[in-house]
């Protein structure tokens, strides 16, 4: 096994161009280094992109927010622009692991790990966020619900490595939250999860939304019908039970060791109506 | 091997005195009340190693020219071998040695015991379980070794198998051993069955009792599977001479057992088998049974270098010390007034694939409890294909009281009385036949739920959504054979040497229990846990006989010392013997004109030594019997979320007795623990077998321990009902506290959810179907 730290993007994307056995990309290696112990997986090479210095950065731009694809999110975690504009962002990818964990693992990680169940993942979704991608052949954007392919799977190419993840320009009363469930406080992986992206307009009407699902399907489900029942309301109850039908609806859940299909289904639902009323509360919803 | 059997824990001889000795005898009438040391919270000895990480745990032992020991384990759960080819194996550079069953030839004589306990450290004819080791290598480092395993070739002839406690006794199910018919049966059965054994306890009429009763509360139980969770996975590093010899350093709560296993299996005698054991990080009964050590012994012998083995904790899942999965049936019946005529349970507790006695233990703890006129209990043994059960801290019990005290729970409520009260009204008192046999003497469980009716908590208002619950529990707990030395030292402070292994700070109780006893300071006494070749037999550390039965020999031993002191003062004064007593850590001359004698220290003794005799010590050896019973009570204030099922465990009391609580602060810690353990087995704890009988979540992501922000701050009372049969009145404390919070918490997420919840863990899925089906049903 080769390891390699290589100091620029373009770097690292020609190593893993040019290996012919099986090479991984590392950023905090909360998940890499788990799997290796296990023996899931035995890497011929591993690129470690924490090295790269612009990966680390979180900058304001014409078109939103970008974030370095190797900034940890303890780091995340304290960066006062995105706390203010994107809560929900923070808090998915905040509640990953430990303390110790949260020092070195990164939402890009988080990301590519695709599970289903990534902290991460579904706010992301909900805020309409792009992975920007650099591979031999350069640069492409991908919508964040389209990076995974299935539990485990990503659609990056052969060589291509993400360098940073970018979110919208915020308008004015937006706001978004993250719930997920689990059976204890912390240290876990989420059962179900839900995110909700909203922006109201001056009356406290909601005018536009975003609903995301985590572990209800091979990967995170961008649920539009539920996010239409909120649009036009101020989150009445009838709205929300509506919501909740649509989330539920869209899942299509398994039965394993984290939780039964029925489960999922149902608490898919009942987090989503949480984030929901979170997510207006933020956004100045009354 | 008769005299050792794995899990000795269930002594039902409450009454019988402590055997007579040179160093006894101790007079139940003697029992000291009066303590000047014992009581206190000083610091353990091993604290400050084990907080700065300077303590030496299983996996800090090394050797030099040491090899990595690694398994080969059985993916199927159940598998006949047909051939296991590891030639590729040993011929890859750096292994050192392949071992199979092949080479550890069975000498266990007979013994069926002994011979399964061979058979799970390494399959013979046929994998059992998903996780049961099948070979094992030896190589220069870890990659070399997990390179080895790979190359070996075994040949699995696929069985059907069966994981379940209820499908494992359904006609039809897959035999996990054909050669099992089960005992205890009259006539012996003519067909094997997946029973290993039917155990009965009981007295009085109990078809008579249900005719009496105006209520009767019939209900089925289901628990699942856990394990004991200690951070600490098995290591070892054993060394095989070519001379014969051996020594292995392990993390085991009982050196002295694993020699004479190991020994036993390796055809070896004990004398040639030195073991020491290490700091341990975490047992409750997991480490009173052999794994991978013998594997370890026999790699060494062949490969002539020592070699060290650390399980993985997927290993520590798969191939050691689950707890029973149970099936439990219940029927209580009641009068009006709250007298319970009659109580009968039948108890199903699944074995792994080998015969041991956790029916037996439940079917003998489940209504230790009460005072009932009539009783009956029915252990089943059921054998499945699942890893070999292990002791878990009070094993058995807390799923018997599970059931049983849910039970009671919904009796009680049936004729509208207050729970407390009703379990007052039904508890075993001072001359109580228990259930399981004996006659009870001064006993707990009256006090501690008089305690608890008393307790703020019980009157404390509940938020939306909380429920509260509160149950009691039973544990025989342990006494067993026991050796100690004292040993003063040329300065006179004072060295103890142990063979029962520090699991919760016994180290400190026994320096406090020396110190009472010579009257010298706590920090003047110093306590190693001894290696097998310095010390005769020690049982283990189970039973909560640590600081029970290691205290006993200990003050034994003081006393034979002080005999010793005082013979030398007398030499040293030139006056008779009787004339010297020993008082407050000094000898003191009480003859007539003698009042000028300056009494002597114990250091001013040991300084006399070299001339008046030589060295200085106390030794004792005994069998530790007349453990006391104990019996605790707990409450607890759980929260429901009504649309997940999640529930938080809002606060939470333990009361139980102690005896004496010779260091309080590390009894409240057996209290607190058992109590946080029960709460992870009642919550989320569960083993997950797939369909094609593997276990599904051998992580500590997916088995779910609680962490500490789970927890509330779990408050504890230590009520001391001194044991007549210990000089200082102490019971052992360490199992009890896991045996009521099953039930507490069913019963208080039961009232929490307005529904009767029947199946532990009640996990957020369970309980919210539970809620929901009885939503459906406009309860």
């Amino acid at each position: 096994m080769r390891y390699e730290a290589p100091a620029t993007v373009s770097a690292a994307v020609s190593l893993l161009a040019k290996e012919k056995g099986q090479a991984f990309v590392m950023a905090g290696g909360t998940d890499l280094l788990v799997k290796m112990k296990s023996g899931l997986v035995e890497p011929d090479l591993i690129v470690d992109i924490k090295r790269i210095k612009p990966l680390h950065e979180v900058k304001k731009t014409a078109s939103g927010i970008t974030i370095g694809a190797a900034l940890c999110n303890a780091a995340l975690g304290e960066n006062a622009l995105l706390r203010k504009f994107w809560p929900g962002v923070v808090e998915g990818a905040t509640l990953i692991g430990s303390k110790q964990v949260q020092g070195r693992c990164t939402m890009a990680g988080n990301l590519c790990n695709a599970s289903p169940a990534g902290d991460a993942v579904p706010a992301l979704v909900a805020a309409g966020a792009k992975a920007v991608i650099q591979g031999p052949k350069g640069k492409r954007k991908l919508a964040i619900r389209d990076v995974p392919a299935g539990p485990g799977r990503t659609n990056l190419k052969k060589g291509e490595i993400i360098t940073s993840i970018e979110l919208p320009k915020r308008e004015a009363r937006s706001a978004d939250a993250y719930l997920r469930f689990i059976p204890r406080t912390e240290m876990d992986i989420a059962v179900v999860s839900a995110a909700v992206n909203l922006t109201l307009d001056a009356k406290g009407v909601v005018r536009k939304a975003a609903v995301a699902l985590g572990a209800v399907a091979p990967t995170v489900l961008d649920v539009p019908a539920a996010a239409r029942a909120l649009v036009g309301t101020k989150l009445d109850d009838a709205a929300l039970e509506k919501m909740a039908a649509a989330a539920r609806a869209a899942c299509r859940p398994i039965d394993d060791k984290r939780g039964t299909a029925a489960f999922r289904t149902q608490v898919a639902g009942v987090l989503a109506q949480r984030a929901a009323r979170t997510a207006y509360a933020r956004a100045g919803g009354k | 091997m008769a005299t050792l059997k794995e899990n000795n824990l269930a002594n039902p001889t409450e009454a019988s005195p402590p055997t007579t000795s040179e160093a006894g005898p101790h007079e139940p009438l003697l029992v000291k009340r009066d303590f000047k040391t014992v009581g206190t919270r000083p610091l353990r000895p091993d604290g400050v190693d084990k907080v700065t990480g300077r303590a030496r745990y299983g996996a800090d032992h090394n050797l030099p020219g040491q090899l990595v020991g690694l398994v080969l384990r059985s993916p199927h759960a159940h598998a006949r071998i047909k051939g296991i080819d590891t030639a590729k194996a040993a011929k890859l550079a750096g292994v050192k040695a392949v071992i199979t069953a092949a080479d550890l030839p069975d000498h266990t004589g007979g013994d069926e015991s002994l011979f399964d306990i061979l058979d799970n450290c390494m399959a013979r004819d046929v994998a059992r379980y998903d996780g049961h080791a099948v070979a094992a290598v030896a190589a220069v480092d870890a990659a070399t070794a997990r390179a080895a395993l790979k190359l070996i070739k075994v040949n699995y002839e696929v069985l059907p198998h069966v994981t379940d406690v209820d499908e494992a006794v359904k006609p039809g199910a897959p035999l996990i051993n054909k050669k099992n018919f089960t005992r205890g049966v009259e006539p012996a059965p003519a067909k094997p069955s997946n029973i290993a054994k039917r155990s009965t306890f009981g007295h009085g009429d109990v078809a008579a009792g249900f005719r009496h009763a105006d209520v009767i509360i019939e209900r089925t139980y289901r628990t699942e599977q856990t394990h004991q969770g200690y951070i600490e996975p098995h290591a070892c590093v054993a060394s095989v001479s070519p001379d014969g010899t051996g020594e292995l350093w392990v993390c085991t709560q009982g050196h002295f057992a694993y020699r004479q296993w190991c020994a036993a299996i390796l055809g070896m005698d004990v004398a040639k088998l030195r073991v020491t054991s290490s700091e341990i990080g975490g047992g409750f009964g997991g480490k009173t049974h052999i794994w991978m050590e013998p594997l370890a012994l026999a790699l060494s012998r062949k490969a002539n270098r020592p070699v060290k083995m650390v399980m993985s904790r997927d290993e520590v899942f798969r191939a050691s010390g689950p707890t029973s999965a149970t099936s439990i049936d219940v029927k209580l019946g009641v009068t009006k007034d709250g007298t319970i005529t009659a109580a009968s349970s039948t108890l199903r507790y699944s074995n792994g694939p080998y015969f041991g006695m956790w029916a037996e233990l439940g079917a003998m703890t489940a209504f230790a409890c009460y005072d009932l006129k009539n009783v009956e209990t029915i252990g089943l043994e059921v054998l499945v294909n699942r890893p070999k059960v292990a002791a878990y801290r009070a094993p058995s019990a807390p799923e018997a009281a599970f059931a049983i005290e849910s039970a009671v729970d919904e009796a009680a409520k049936a004729i509208g009385m207050d729970p407390v009260d009703f379990r007052i009204r039904n508890a075993a008192r001072e001359g109580s036949r228990a259930s399981y046999g004996p006659v009870y003497g001064p006993i707990g469980i009256g006090p501690t739920l008089e305690a608890a009716r008393n307790h703020p908590h019980m009157k404390a208002p509940l938020g939306p959504h909380q429920g509260r619950g509160m149950a009691c529990g039973f544990w025989f707990n342990f006494g067993g054979q026991t050796c100690s030395d004292l040993n003063i030292g040329v300065d006179g402070t004072v060295t103890l040497s142990v063979g029962t292994i520090d699991v919760g700070g016994s180290r400190a109780s026994l320096a406090l229990c020396v110190a009472e006893e010579l009257g010298i300071p706590y920090d003047q006494v110093r306590c190693t846990v001894a290696d097998t070749g310095t010390l005769g037999h020690n049982d283990m550390t189970d039973g909560s006989r640590g600081t029970f039965s290691s205290s006993m020999a200990l003050i034994f031993a003081a006393r034979n010392a002080i005999k010793v002191l005082t013979a030398r003062a007398a030499q040293m004064w030139e006056i008779p013997l009787g004339e010297v007593v020993w008082k407050d850590g000094h000898a003191h001359a009480t003859g007539e004109g003698q009042g000028n004698l300056a009494p002597l220290s114990l250091k001013e003794i040991a300084a006399a030594a070299p001339t008046t005799g030589g060295p200085i010590a106390g030794h004792a050896e005994i069998t530790a019997d007349g453990a006391g019973v104990s019996f605790a009570t707990h409450i607890c204030d759980v929260e429901v979320d009504p649309e997940t099922g999640r529930t938080r465990v809002v606060r939470y009391t333990v009361i139980q007795d102690a005896g004496k609580a010779v260091h309080p602060a590390y009894v409240e810690g057996q209290y607190q623990g058992g109590a946080a353990q029960g709460i992870g087995w009642a919550l989320n704890e569960e083993y997950v077998y797939g369909k094609d009988g593997r276990l599904q979540n051998p992580t500590f992501l997916d088995y779910r321990i609680p962490v500490c922000s789970d927890l509330p701050m779990i408050d504890t009372q230590i009520l001391e009902i001194p044991n007549p049969n210990h000089p200082y009145g102490v019971r052992g404390v360490g199992e009890t506290s896991i045996v009521p919070p099953l039930a507490a918490i069913a019963n208080a997420v039961s009232n929490a959810a307005g529904v009767r919840m029947t199946h532990i863990p009640m996990s957020p899925p369970r309980v919210l179907k539970a809620m929901m089906s009885a939503d459906k049903l406009g309860t």
